[in-house]
């Protein structure tokens, strides 16, 4: 009955990742003044989940390790102990523990233990009712007495407990263990230096031809001499108490000696025996299966020995289950590690299911409806036609949307990180600081979602770090000592908006333009206007800080993080006030898969224009147009100067140059700025699928993407943003002179 | 240990089906006859119009849209630097399928007309003479001859990967924008 459990850990380590989590923001929550009982409970929760999975799994590493921290926390849990600072940083040393010892296993290496074992040795000392400080060179010295101690365990043989196991028959069928139990309190045992001993009884089993393979039919007798609470045995069967019968007895309590005196003489006898029956077996019948081989030792020998049978087969089974286990990681990490890069999943609420599912009836009712329809079709019909197709098409983008939501995950997925983040960094860079997250719950695309984690990080770190003045420098300036960064996400359009905002010094105008000179980035009399200024910091190599910290200043973070949100069809803007603080503000767009679309036709190509960046289109008039530079042409609108482009010159379309009046021109908008471009016609709107261009090609200049159109064409979608930064330069130059 | 397997299959049966034969897929091209591994052929599909892709060097015809995939569509003769002609019905794509360090890539080329299938050994083929070093000839991997007629057999991979003084370009380009 082996199951192979390698199949589970890719689930095991995302509800740990998840329990983690929790534990982490839950201890982040946590006020020490007042302390929510709830929110303890939440705590312990995760971590006895997380021991309970590793257990079950075999990672003894994990499970050890989490069972101190758990120990600790029942006995807050338990109002045996107050909470204090100094435990709340100790069980996030933790959590960061886990996670890296976490990782290590999912990737199939073999964690580093170096820290989790100071840890531990910290959490015991708390234990036993010390100072974390104090436990570094007691932990050193416990180890040195280890080897002491398990010589000493004889003296503390009859502190321990004797357990009487009898399980109800379909113990197995729950999914329950025996031996999994025995081994968790060995290792339980072992931890305290102690032994166990179990001792099968076979009284229930029935003749073989009424065995089923099924049923469990042994009970067992347990000696754990160990110094072990009970509660910890009792945690161990807590999941097959209900359907078994378990009585527990200290070992003191019990008759010891007899139980010496029953087993240890026995033990050379019988086995020889045993030995020869199993022997005389293997003469006989090679081939036998071990419950065979059970079988007939109970029918040749008397009761009593065929425990030492049995005991002999439970270790070779114990010793193949232990083969079993050590073969398992480690034809796994080529598996797990392949597995970890490409199998991600998503959780999704059964909300979202239900919804999809009912969308998809009503698909199945519309498309039955069409094709009775379309059997008996006559002229007549063709308004019923008209309205069937109709409610086709609400049905498909209902559940194109449903789809959609599928992958759409609240932000604070990737916000719940900061208040870690930024505890730690305020304490590393002695600063006070309040984070404020507004719009958790504001919606985004997983894979972008995934992707803004890095540049939001980069982002959040170069605020607290340059951003934000010391405490005295804040006072002075007449503002409060603490600092506040804000964490802002809400939809704009078919965008969604991230913003981080500092009320800090704002970025420092002449040191920038300085630098950039330094760095031979702009030359020494280039006239800038501000938001040209603070576009520099996202160039390559460039930073401000003096000194590199460990924090940030390597300058390689703001061009990094630009280039990432540039990949996800993104920008990213920046305002600052001197003295009042910066604002960065991030745009996204919802998904990358599917968006709204303008057609529009230069020549004999349809392109798309992406509708949310669409500002108005309309046609030219000789009174709006004004020429500058010769080529060059730049339109009023209200009080802009938009530049106008052709399409058709930007793509190198072979066609007749075109008069600009009475031309088609549509004003886009892209990182801000404005253009206008030129057109042959407009054709309808829709939503087209996103279709990569540079998975077979490579990446075109101001084209994002390509689609399908309805008759089966290939159509591009321009990048508007892309088209924006490419004569950005030039005429950037000609707006700031026109205006 | 190579020399002895061939022995041993060059006596039993020349040229039949001895293990490292590959088999090619022909084509002609202005009068030559040019080979593509046959594993490396996905499709073979006849003319279409295609998307013109803005700014794409000459020899990309454009895109087409392969049962829900965006696959361009490369003109070979224009690649060689051979006179091109009149597209016509009969106009034959090949469809290329080859696995990259980025994943696999799927590209068309079109050709004049689709010839033959050989099964032809490497041992047979022999290195295109080192005369011309020009960008074309990296595209070609071996010459090889099948009744008196000298087949050019192509590098996919190489002819799928868009040529390094493109990317170069576009890097250069990128940082001109800079």
């Amino acid at each position: 009955m082996s199951i192979d459990l390698s199949q589970f850990h890719q689930v095991f380590f995302e509800e740990s990742f998840e329990g983690l989590d929790i534990m982490e923001s839950s201890l982040l929550a946590l006020d020490l003044s007042e302390v929510d009982s709830e929110m303890i409970n939440t705590i312990f929760r995760a971590a006895h989940s997380i021991k309970g999975g590793a257990g079950t799994f075999g990672f003894m590493q994990v499970s050890s390790f989490t069972h101190v921290v758990e120990t600790l926390l029942d006995e807050i849990r338990g109002g045996e102990r107050s909470i204090e600072q100094e435990h709340v940083d100790l069980f996030l040393l933790c959590v960061d523990c886990l996670r890296g010892l976490m990782t290590d296993l999912q990737a199939g290496t073999e964690p580093d233990m170096s820290q989790a074992d100071e840890l531990k040795a910290k959490f015991e000392a708390i234990l036993a009712g010390e100072s974390p400080d104090a436990a570094n060179s007691e932990s050193i010295e416990a180890k040195a007495e280890g080897s002491e101690n398990t010589s000493a365990a004889d003296d503390t043989s009859d502190i321990g407990w004797k357990v009487e196991f009898i399980p109800c028959e379909d113990v197995l069928c729950t999914g329950n263990e025996p031996y999994r139990m025995f081994r968790e309190l060995q290792d339980l045992a072992e931890a305290e230096n102690g032994s166990v001993e179990v001792v099968p009884h076979l009284e229930r089993l029935p003749e073989f031809s009424k065995m089923h393979p099924e049923m469990c039919y042994l009970s067992w007798t347990i000696f754990v001499r160990a110094a072990i609470e009970l509660s910890d045995i009792e945690e161990i069967f807590e999941w097959v108490v209900d359907d078994c019968d378990i009585r527990y007895q200290r070992l003191a309590d019990a008759d010891l000696s007899s139980i010496e005196a029953h087993h240890s003489p026995d033990t050379e006898e019988t086995s020889d025996q045993a030995e020869a029956v199993a022997a005389d077996n293997n003469n006989e019948n090679v081939s036998v299966e071990e419950t065979s081989e059970i079988d007939v030792a109970i029918s040749e020998t008397p009761a009593e020995k065929i425990e030492q049978v049995t005991e002999k087969l439970a270790q070779a089974v114990t010793q193949q289950a232990k083969k079993e286990t050590s073969v398992a990681p480690a034809k796994a990490p080529s598996k797990t590690a392949a597995k970890a890069a490409e199998n991600t999943s998503i959780r999704v609420s059964i909300d979202k299911i239900d919804g999809l599912i009912n969308m998809v009836g009503e698909l199945v009712i519309t498309q039955s409806m069409l094709g009775q329809l379309g059997q008996e079709f006559d002229v007549s019909r063709i308004q019923r036609l008209q309205e069937g197709l109709s409610q086709l098409e609400q049905n498909t983008r209902e559940l194109q949307e449903s789809v959609m939501k599928i992958r759409m995950l609240p932000i604070s997925f990737a916000f719940s990180r900061f208040p870690r983040l930024v505890r730690d960094l305020s304490k590393q860079l002695d600063k006070e600081v309040d984070l404020v997250m507004l719009g958790e719950s504001t919606e985004l695309d997983k894979t972008v979602m995934e992707k803004i984690g890095d540049p939001l990080v980069h982002l959040v770190r170069n605020s607290l770090d340059h951003g934000l003045e010391s405490a005295e420098e804040r006072t002075a300036n007449g503002k409060s000592s603490a600092g506040t960064i804000t964490l802002n996400a809400y939809h704009h359009g078919g965008n969604i908006v991230i913003e981080v905002k500092d009320d800090g010094a704002g970025l420092n105008k002449d040191r920038i333009r300085n630098k950039a000179i330094e760095k031979g980035l702009i030359s020494d009399d280039e006239v800038l206007s501000d938001s040209q200024v603070y576009d520099l910091i996202f160039q390559p190599g460039f930073s401000t800080a003096d000194v590199v910290s460990d924090v940030s200043g390597r300058g390689v973070g703001m061009d990094v993080v630009r280039r990432n949100i540039a990949e996800l069809n993104g920008s990213i803007d920046v305002t600052s006030t001197p003295g009042k603080g910066s604002l960065f503000s991030i745009r996204l767009p919802l998904t990358l898969a599917i968006l709204d679309g303008q057609l529009v036709k230069v020549g004999e190509e349809v392109y798309i224009f992406p509708l949310v960046s669409i500002v108005e289109s309309i046609q030219l008039e000789k009174s709006m147009l004004n020429n500058i530079t010769g080529n060059q042409y730049v339109m009023q609108l209200r009080n802009d100067y938009i530049p106008i482009i052709c399409l058709q010159d930007i793509f190198n379309i072979d066609l007749e140059k075109k008069d600009l009046e009475g031309a088609m021109l549509v004003v886009v908008e892209g990182d801000n700025e404005k253009i206008g471009i030129v057109v042959d016609e407009l054709l309808g709107q829709q939503q087209v699928v996103i279709k990569s261009l540079e998975q077979n090609y490579q990446k075109v200049d101001s084209i994002s993407g390509a689609t399908i159109l309805g008759d089966g064409t290939v159509a591009l979608i321009v990048d508007i943003s892309g088209l924006n930064n490419r004569p950005l330069d030039k005429n950037s130059d000609d707006q700031t002179q026109a205006a | 240990m190579t020399n002895a397997a061939q022995q041993t299959n060059n006596d039993v049966s020349p040229g039949s089906g001895s293990e490292d034969e590959q088999q090619y897929l022909t084509f002609i091209m202005a009068g030559e006859e040019y080979g593509v591994d046959i594993l490396a052929v996905q499709e073979i599909r006849g003319w279409e119009a295609t998307t013109v892709v803005p700014n794409a060097p000459d020899y990309i015809k454009g895109v087409i849209n392969l049962r829900g995939t965006i696959v361009p569509i490369m003109d070979l003769r224009s690649r060689f630097n051979l006179e091109r002609v009149e597209y016509s019905p009969v106009t034959v794509v090949i469809i290329l399928k080859v696995e990259t360090e980025r994943g696999e890539r799927v590209m068309g080329i079109v050709v004049d007309a689709v010839s033959d299938v050989h099964s032809i050994s490497d041992s047979d083929t022999r290195n295109s003479p080192e005369l011309i070093e020009d960008l074309n000839t990296e595209f070609i991997r071996s010459l090889v001859s099948i009744d008196d007629n000298m087949i050019i057999l192509l590098d996919v991979q190489r002819l799928l990967t868009i040529d390094k003084q493109l990317l170069n370009l576009a890097a250069d380009v990128a940082a001109d924008n800079e």
